[in-house]
């Protein structure tokens, strides 16, 4: 049995400690976007919270919304974690952070175009030469490559984090095949199932229209213009992590989900194999991973490509999201940059700052990362997921060494950065407690002449006690975002 | 259409009609042999005999009982006509087109596979094997009632309905050569008349299709009228002319298809039984004609428009 009495205590004796709570400002004191539904929740029993929490579950379940963690072998299918507490942002702050990414991904694309075409801001001495010479994602094929409205980074995943005072600040930017945002949209959907009569009442940012605005970027970028012009998902099938993601988004646009063996390249122009013949295909959302597109150009072995994609492309017969070598500038020491690249190329200041980077090609940063490797996070410069990482204060002595030599092997691929006290919000722990738990946030970014930006996006949360690891490889869970509108603000 | 979609549409149709066609099979065997005299040949092993799975059951089991036989129809993963396996069949096939088919499938497809694996010793088990079996079929009745009521019907729709007609064609040539089979086997008891109806009419319940043969022959179940309905008649959607016209119906309807509707022509003069011979050895030969006639037409099918051409 629950004891009726642990929920409301729960609330009563949150305690946000020192930390920046996204919904309570105080035990028993939410803040104003977020007081209508703490109310809600309180006055819940906590049968009644956990069936909600119950209800969602077995929509996800029997949704299907799923993932696939490399790990566990055969299961292609756990179910995806949720939290039924969501977490609020106040719109007017929100719009801020939307400026701000739309001016982030400018800057990026404008220098992923550069970085191709002439390379003036290596020239001008902002980012040393050899840090690009060294990054794994660059890609000499895409050199003097000019992509519709000069943009190779159609798709940003930026991941952002508040700090102890709230602020926002930019953990790293995915450029490649960034994931997440259908979690995002069934997040919402599930908790329009489980809650509806607090929609009813709080002013929640709808998040639908993101499909439309994604197909709408996409079809932009054809290069026959013609009305019905033909845009694909290329994922690389089942066993990726992502391909829940993959169907659903060709779902929601209405276009065809292929896998590599459905295309086939003849004279530099891609076809998708059909029941009547061949049909062209003029835009392809591209989920694998550059090296695996093209076995004629990257990995010779790749099955999940399609031969001559690489020179259909650069002969401008099909439209690559994101282009190829777009990666080049979410290498994380190209991060550490990024707030002269969008003072160069646009001439104003961040809009959202940088987490603090130390470089450990800096011999005096270096020095500085071993002496504190107790109290960084080090992370590898091109991995993805969380997976290669040091947290310095949850480490072992032994895994601290191991890190050390690492970095003195290659210091070029190794970046630190301070823990930060990452921001918390009220997360259902058991069936009867409510306790603050780390998160971040992955808004999406759709940019090609114009720019859309997710309202909110994908939240992320650490389910462990203290942890910082959001990932959802990694044990992680998430959380509905709401956006919400309180006419004036706290 | 992508060739591959089409394929995996093609089968997930093929899958799901074997699904309910199994759990309607069993659940109505156990009456069969209520009904039938202890002296009599029938078991439970026919069930296997039907589906040709004498060789892949005899690797796994050597009882030939109730249990075991109802284990390898219902749960066995090596059995690629199990329910457990043709249902996580759907679930891949639909997983990998869900943009042609309606949302809900993939809800209902999942929902279904939770449920049998969640009950599944229910069905091994005899005391609520009816209501589990019952449980599937009505999902099936469910899936089906989705597709029909909200599907475009485009080319993935004709696909769906290709396969399902095919599987549907062949399924029903098994069950009436089993009740056949199971008519010679009888002829020599001194029930063997009552015993032939008894037979002739599970056949015509495992089709589903009792109410309908009563209202279109209006005589009492008897073997050449079942016989005759079950293969001529052009109403009822399990018999075989029936499964004919709706494959060339969607084949005509696809592009391409010169090929496959050169093949799907068959000599479609009505089915006579009019003799012992044509109710028996004859009627045999002739059901074994259709079924190898429908392996070639699935044959034709894959090549003309699944295989890949680079």
């Amino acid at each position: 049995m629950i004891d009726p009495n642990t929920l409301g205590d729960s609330w009563k004796h949150y305690d946000t400690k020192n930390l920046f709570d996204e919904l309570m400002s105080s035990p028993g004191n939410a803040r104003k976007p977020a007081r209508k539904l703490v109310s809600y929740l309180k006055n819940l029993t906590p049968e009644a919270f956990a069936a909600h929490q119950m209800a969602a579950e077995s929509t996800i379940k029997e949704t299907g919304v799923s993932f696939t963690v490399y790990t566990e072998e055969g299961n292609i299918d756990r179910a995806w974690p949720f939290d039924i507490i969501p977490r609020i942002i106040d719109k007017r702050q929100w719009d801020t952070i939307e400026k701000g990414l739309e001016q982030r991904l400018t800057a990026l694309n404008m220098f992923i175009h550069d970085i191709y075409n002439g390379q003036k801001i290596i020239k001008d001495g902002i980012v040393p030469e050899f840090v690009l010479k060294q990054s794994s994602n660059y890609r000499k094929e895409c050199e003097g490559i000019k992509p519709a409205f000069n943009t190779w980074a159609h798709i940003c995943g930026s991941d952002l984090v508040r700090d102890d005072k709230g602020e926002f600040f930019v953990l790293e930017d995915n450029l490649r095949v960034p994931s997440g945002v259908s979690y995002m949209l069934e997040n919402r959907s599930i908790m329009k199932r489980v809650m509806p009569d607090v929609f009813e009442t709080v002013d929640i940012a709808p998040v639908g229209d993101y499909p439309a605005h994604l197909l709408e970027m996409l079809r932009s970028l054809s290069p026959r213009k013609e009305a019905k012009c033909n845009v694909v998902v290329l994922t690389p099938g089942i066993y990726n992590s992502a391909y829940f993601e993959h169907a659903f988004l060709a779902q929601q646009m209405g276009v065809e989900l292929v896998e590599g063996a459905d295309l086939v390249v003849q004279d530099d122009i891609v076809y998708t194999k059909n029941i009547s013949g061949l049909t062209r295909v003029d835009v392809i959302y591209r989920r694998i991973d550059d090296l695996f597109i093209d076995p004629d150009v990257f990995d010779k072995n790749s099955m999940l490509g399609v031969r001559g994609l690489m020179r259909a492309w650069q002969k401008g017969n099909v439209a690559l999201a994101n282009a190829p070598g777009a990666g080049v500038a979410d290498d994380k020491v190209i991060y550490s940059y990024i707030p002269q690249v969008i003072k160069y190329y646009l001439d104003q200041d961040p809009i959202i700052p940088n987490v603090e980077t130390f470089l450990c090609y800096e011999p005096k940063q270096q020095e500085y990362v071993l002496k504190n490797l107790d109290k960084l996070v080090v992370k590898p410069a091109n991995e993805s997921g969380g997976y290669g990482m040091l947290i310095g204060p949850h480490s072992t002595k032994k895994e601290r060494d191991h890190f050390a030599t690492l970095i003195k092997a290659n210091p070029r691929n190794y970046i630190a950065q301070p823990t930060l006290s990452l921001s918390t919000a009220p997360t259902l722990i058991g069936q009867s407690a409510v306790e603050p738990r780390h998160l971040d946030l992955r808004p999406f970014v759709v940019q090609s002449d114009k720019t859309y930006v997710t309202t909110g996006g994908l939240t992320r949360v650490a389910m462990k006690k203290g942890s910082l690891v959001v990932n959802s490889s990694q044990g992680g869970g998430s959380k509905d975002t709401w956006i919400v509108d309180t006419q004036g603000g706290e | 259409m992508l060739s591959r979609v089409a394929e995996r549409v093609y089968w997930a149709a093929r899958y799901l009609e074997r699904i309910e066609n199994t759990a309607r099979l069993l659940s109505i065997y156990d009456k069969l042999l209520f009904d039938l005299p202890k002296s009599t040949q029938l078991s439970w092993y026919n069930l296997i005999s039907i589906n040709s799975l004498e060789e892949k059951f005899e690797e796994r089991y050597s009882i030939k009982d109730e249990r075991n036989v109802v284990k390898f129809m219902i749960a066995d993963e090596t059995n690629t006509s199990s329910i457990t396996t043709s249902l996580n069949a759907i679930r891949e096939n639909i997983r990998t087109t869900r943009d042609v088919v309606p949302e809900e499938t993939w809800e209902l497809v999942n929902e279904l596979s939770l449920y049998v694996k969640d009950n599944i010793k229910l069905g091994i088990n005899r005391g609520h094997r009816y209501e589990f079996l019952d449980e599937i079929i009505k999902s099936c009745h469910q899936i089906q009632g989705l597709l029909y009521g909200n599907m475009a019907q485009d080319a993935a729709w004709n696909f769906l309905r290709l396969g399902r007609n095919l599987e549907r064609a062949d399924m029903t040539s098994r069950i009436l050569d089993a009740g056949v089979a199971g008519v010679i086997e009888t002829s020599v008891d001194d029930n063997a008349i009552n015993t032939h109806q008894l037979i002739m009419g599970h056949v015509l319940r495992s089709l589903n299709a009792m109410q309908s043969y009563r209202r279109h022959v209006r005589t009492p179940v008897d073997s050449k009228c079942v016989i005759e309905y079950i293969i001529n008649n052009e109403q009822f959607p399990r018999t075989i002319t029936y499964c004919y016209n709706a494959m060339h119906e969607a084949v005509t309807r696809l592009p391409k298809n010169k090929a496959v509707l050169t093949h799907l022509i068959r000599e479609d003069t009505p089915y006579q039984a009019d003799s012992p011979e044509k109710m028996g050895a004859a009627l045999r030969d002739h059901l074994n004609e259709i079924q190898i006639h429908l392996g070639d037409i699935h044959e034709h099918v894959r090549q003309n428009w699944f295989a890949l051409q680079d």
